[in-house]
């Protein structure tokens, strides 16, 4: 029976080898060196502010595996030889596969800081970090103060989690407000005030320059490079980015770049070998997409395609319509289509943008200035629906009639109020002025 | 137990403050219950109860009023009350205690037998009831207030808590209100008006309220003429009548989290427990099992009680023991016919055989009946089963591990494995109800805040992941599982009753032609 080895337990390949299951009797082997078992990466936050327990985070009991028929293997891989189909692990043992998915996901970017592999530098990544975090940050009388270094959606998390055991925190942004290189200004401005509100030292255009040790190799301060400001700290969280965890295949003849180089079939420069998930890099662009996405959603697809293509039926992969979400402390975000910060955003791109005045809700609506199409949306606040969304992106509706219908897309609890009525109301009068001004 | 981390989330002086005062006024309540002997009953009574809420009113407003509004679950897991700690035992341990003395030990608690005056606790709340009333109190009245007022403080604190979300607020109103007006004053306004009319709090519907068509009952709403019959005609009509169409348009959530007095318990002071509910597949089978073993007790319980004290006097009950078997045989067998005919592919294998089962006892009955004596409808006699009913699952599960249990087990074990009336609305729920909880396309990231959360065991991650929606018989619908959902993925609402239940294996996000290809199969 044709054995299937996939290496890492992430939501890519987990998902993969359930759909294969579905489909097939292959022999599936996943290869972990973090846990037993799957879990989910975006919950890790949840257990250190005391959500939940890490128990929790695992989508499957542990029967599952066994019941379907997937073999967990706890290794690291330390080399693969295509030429003879054989896995050769750390541990010394080796296992031949017919078929091999690289779903080895990211690693946390170090930028070669001075002082980045002190003790109490981390990254939030791993469930390794989780117990590091334990370590150095347990309460606010171990650590006074921790520093993050980096302004995207895991900083902001772990700046979440450390405030929610009363540790103060100093965030480091380089840009000039919170990730405007995604969102655009009026959002990100609110998320800045979002953050100084729950008490977090928010230092917007900051980069960071060293990081100092004390006599036992651990962190004492940061030093900021526009100030040279020295700030006394028992933690740095270097949050500036993931890229994909790749260094095993080294000498391996698999083709790399930043990630794993594979074809819209997900198929690497090695027969038989593929890669899904955060470590993959498309050689093809798929739309406004990047090369590389180190995003939940995209891993589950690339595992829900590529299973087609190990059970016989070889289909490209073809994501949908764009779509994301995060939570900034307690403002949720969603996004549907394509709406662009500043930065990269193509001159056809207009928006109309609406903010509820307590300064926790906002959307903003991307259309195309000539034809008027819609192009997508980004919300704040309010949930919307994600099927309304995609399918009015399907049929390329106009900005008037979805902000018309905006409510069909409101997807806010029952008996929440509603405000597409006053969306309305601005999206006219900003019309009317537009005019106006003409 | 967890004492991992004690010091990660210290609580502030006023919380500790607060708490203080509280305990001041539960020791005040104990001191009664050991019969010292308080000099100005009511000053002590107004004292006891003002210091128990004034300390939740100030500890809950320390607690979230100084932070941002939005889900405040920080440290759950690592407070001894909440995570089966040191202190969860011990509050399990003293509320099991206090309901062990209610149920079968109320001397303990000072009632006076054979018209003595009561005295040590009960005593204490002479003066309230009297004020009420003009009776004195019953161990019943002193349960009944202590309840009443754990509801509404505690309420009070679920309201601050959740006061980001409009449909938790309104929501937890309606169950202050309901206890307070309908199983408080309601009855005791009542029984002023009209002292013979029974106790009856008109919420507490059939077979949640199994003793209602008992026979002192029946006799005393007939004699009480004809606002007696209406209560009467009321209770039935609840059964068959207005719960089922409120089922049919917003699922069971109308009573179970919005009227119910058991689930407003667990929804406001439960609340701190909720998510110690077990999720495994294992703990479901066994609610399954149990739960409707429960509610097919009930239903010959119910009926063997009837059935026999209608043979005592066919001049009062115009219902004739035949008229009566064979309505409820009939009814019995509509639903089952009804459900086998359309429902079928709905069913699960053991619901199928469960559904099986319970028919066969039903035809048990019809036989049984041909060779029965007088007041034998089973093997049993009716007063045993009414009587082993009343214990079992009257007092022990509803009461003594219902909510004993609650730092433990969490909030709704007695709403997920013992109570036949959530049996009966889930029934109905998971087969003919427009509510739903929706899925919101592809944007689940499995974190599990949402099963965790879910006070009745439901695993709605494994749902949701797989952009499924949620039609299960035993939610609630209190609504937390949305509200601590971080991506908005989950929904409650009415809708119609097609594509209401809607598994999908590549979810929406991904190539079109492949969701087509797998999951129109």
């Amino acid at each position: 029976m044709e054995h299937i080895v996939i290496i890492g337990n992430g939501i890519s390949g987990v998902t993969l080898a359930r759909h294969i299951r579905k489909r097939s009797e292959k022999q599936i082997t996943i290869i972990s060196a973090e846990t037993e078992y799957f879990f989910s990466r975006t919950a890790l936050m949840y257990v250190y502010m005391g959500h939940m327990t890490f128990d929790h985070t695992q989508p499957y009991e542990n029967w599952f595996w066994k019941k379907n028929r997937i073999n967990l293997k706890k290794a690291f891989v330390d080399a693969i030889d295509t030429s003879t189909k054989t896995l050769h692990f750390k541990e010394g043992e080796t296992m031949r596969y017919d078929k091999l998915v690289v779903a080895s996901g990211s690693k946390p970017n170090k930028f070669g800081w001075p002082g980045q592999d002190l003790e109490g530098v981390m990254g939030l990544y791993h469930k390794q970090d989780l117990e590091n975090l334990e370590k150095y940050a347990p309460n606010n009388k171990v650590c006074k103060r921790a520093v993050i270094v980096g302004g995207g959606l895991i900083g902001i998390e772990l700046a979440e989690m450390l405030s929610s055991r009363s540790i103060p925190v100093t965030f480091l942004v380089r840009e000039s407000s919170f990730w405007n290189g995604v969102l655009p200004e009026g959002e990100s401005a609110m998320i800045n005030r979002h953050i100084k509100k729950h008490h977090i030292d928010l230092r917007l255009s900051s980069n960071l320059k060293a990081i100092t040790s004390d006599e036992n190799g651990k962190v004492k301060s940061v030093i900021i490079e526009e100030t040279d400001e020295d700030i006394a700290c028992d933690l740095v969280g270097l949050t500036a980015g993931v890229s994909p965890n790749i260094a095993f295949l080294e000498g391996s003849g698999i083709e790399t770049e930043r990630g794993v180089m594979v074809n819209r079939y997900l198929e690497t420069s090695v027969p038989d070998v593929y890669a899904i998930g955060d470590c993959a890099e498309q050689r093809e662009t798929i739309g406004n997409r990047r090369p590389i996405e180190a995003v939940w959603y995209t891993g589950r697809m690339m595992g829900e395609t590529l299973a087609q293509t190990i059970c016989g039926n070889r289909i490209p992969y073809k994501p949908g319509h764009w779509f994301n979400s995060a939570k900034f402390f307690d403002i949720e975000y969603q996004t549907y289509g394509w709406v662009h910060g500043k930065k990269g955003r193509p001159d056809y791109e207009a928006h109309f943008h609406w903010k509820h005045n307590d300064d926790t809700k906002c959307i903003t609506i991307a259309y195309h200035k000539e034809t008027k199409t819609f192009l997508g949306i980004n919300t704040f606040g309010i949930r919307m629906r994600h099927e309304v969304f995609d399918r009015w992106l399907t049929e390329q509706r106009q900005v008037d009639y979805v902000i018309q219908h905006l409510s069909e897309a409101n997807f806010d609890p029952e008996l929440y109020t509603h405000h597409e009525q006053v969306i309305l109301n601005a999206y006219k009068n900003q019309l009317q002025s537009f005019l106006h001004e003409q | 137990m967890s004492l991992a981390k004690p010091d990660a989330l210290d609580i502030s002086i006023k919380q500790k403050t607060a708490i203080g005062l509280g305990v001041v006024g539960l020791l005040i309540l104990i001191l009664a219950l050991f019969n010292l002997q308080f000099p100005n009953v009511s000053v002590w009574l107004g004292l006891s109860l003002t210091l128990i809420v004034l300390g939740t009113i100030i500890f809950s407003h320390d607690a979230y009023l100084t932070k941002e509004k939005g889900i405040k679950n920080h440290g759950v897991w690592f407070k001894s009350i909440s995570s089966r700690g040191v202190l969860g035992w011990i509050t399990g341990v003293a509320l099991t205690a206090f309901y062990i003395v209610l149920y079968f030990y109320e001397g303990l608690l000072g009632a006076g037998t054979d018209g003595a005056e009561n005295t040590g606790l009960i005593a204490l709340f002479d003066p309230l009831s009297q004020w009420l009333s003009g009776r004195p109190a019953s161990q019943w009245f002193v349960y009944g207030t202590l309840y009443t007022v754990a509801i509404l403080v505690f309420g009070y604190k679920f309201l601050l808590k959740y006061r980001h979300n409009r449909y938790e607020q309104i929501r937890t109103v309606s169950v202050m209100f309901f206890q307070l007006a309908f199983a408080f004053l309601i009855p005791e306004f009542m029984y002023v008006m009209n002292s013979d009319l029974p106790y009856y709090d008109l919420k507490n519907i059939w077979p949640l309220n199994y003793y209602n068509f008992e026979q002192y009952r029946i006799d005393a709403f007939i004699n009480a003429g004809s606002i007696g019959m209406a209560m009467l005609v009321f209770g039935i009509l609840s059964v068959f009548v207005i719960t089922p169409i409120l089922t049919y348009k917003y699922g069971k959530r109308w009573y179970c989290s919005w009227v119910c007095g058991c689930g407003g318990l667990a929804e406001t002071a439960g609340d701190p427990f909720r998510h110690l509910s077990d999720k495994s597949q294992f703990a479901w089978k066994v609610e399954r099992w149990v739960i409707h073993s429960v509610l097919v007790f009930v239903v010959l319980m119910t009926t063997a009680v009837i059935y026999t004290y209608l043979g005592y006097d066919p001049e009062k009950y115009w219902l004739t023991r035949e008229v009566f078997l064979i309505l409820i045989v009939g009814f019995l067998t509509l639903i089952f016919a009804l459900t086998m005919l359309f429902k079928r592919h709905e069913l699960g294998k053991d619901a199928t055989y469960g559904a099986i089962g319970y028919f066969v006892i039903i035809l048990i009955l019809i036989g049984m009946h041909l060779f029965s004596s007088e007041t034998k409808l089973f093997l049993f006699e009716a007063e045993t089963l009414r009587v082993t009913y009343g214990f079992l699952i009257g007092a022990v599960f509803s009461g003594v591990i219902g909510t004993g249990f609650y730092p433990i087990f969490g909030n709704r074990v007695w709403c997920r494995f013992g109570c036949p009336m959530a049996a009966i609305l889930g029934f109905q729920q998971r087969l003919f109800s427009k509510f739903r909880i929706t899925t919101n396309g592809g944007q689940c990231i499995s974190c599990g805040n949402c099963s965790t959360y879910c006070e009745m065991g439901i695993d709605v991650r494994a749902y949701a992941q797989k952009g499924e929606n949620i039609v299960r018989s035993s939610c609630v619908g209190c609504g937390i599982c949305s509200a601590v959902c971080p991506r908005g993925v989950l929904k409650l609402e009415n809708d119609r009753m097609k594509g209401r239940i809607n598994p999908t294996e590549i979810l929406l996000g991904n190539d079109v032609d492949l969701m087509d290809l797998v999951n129109q199969k």
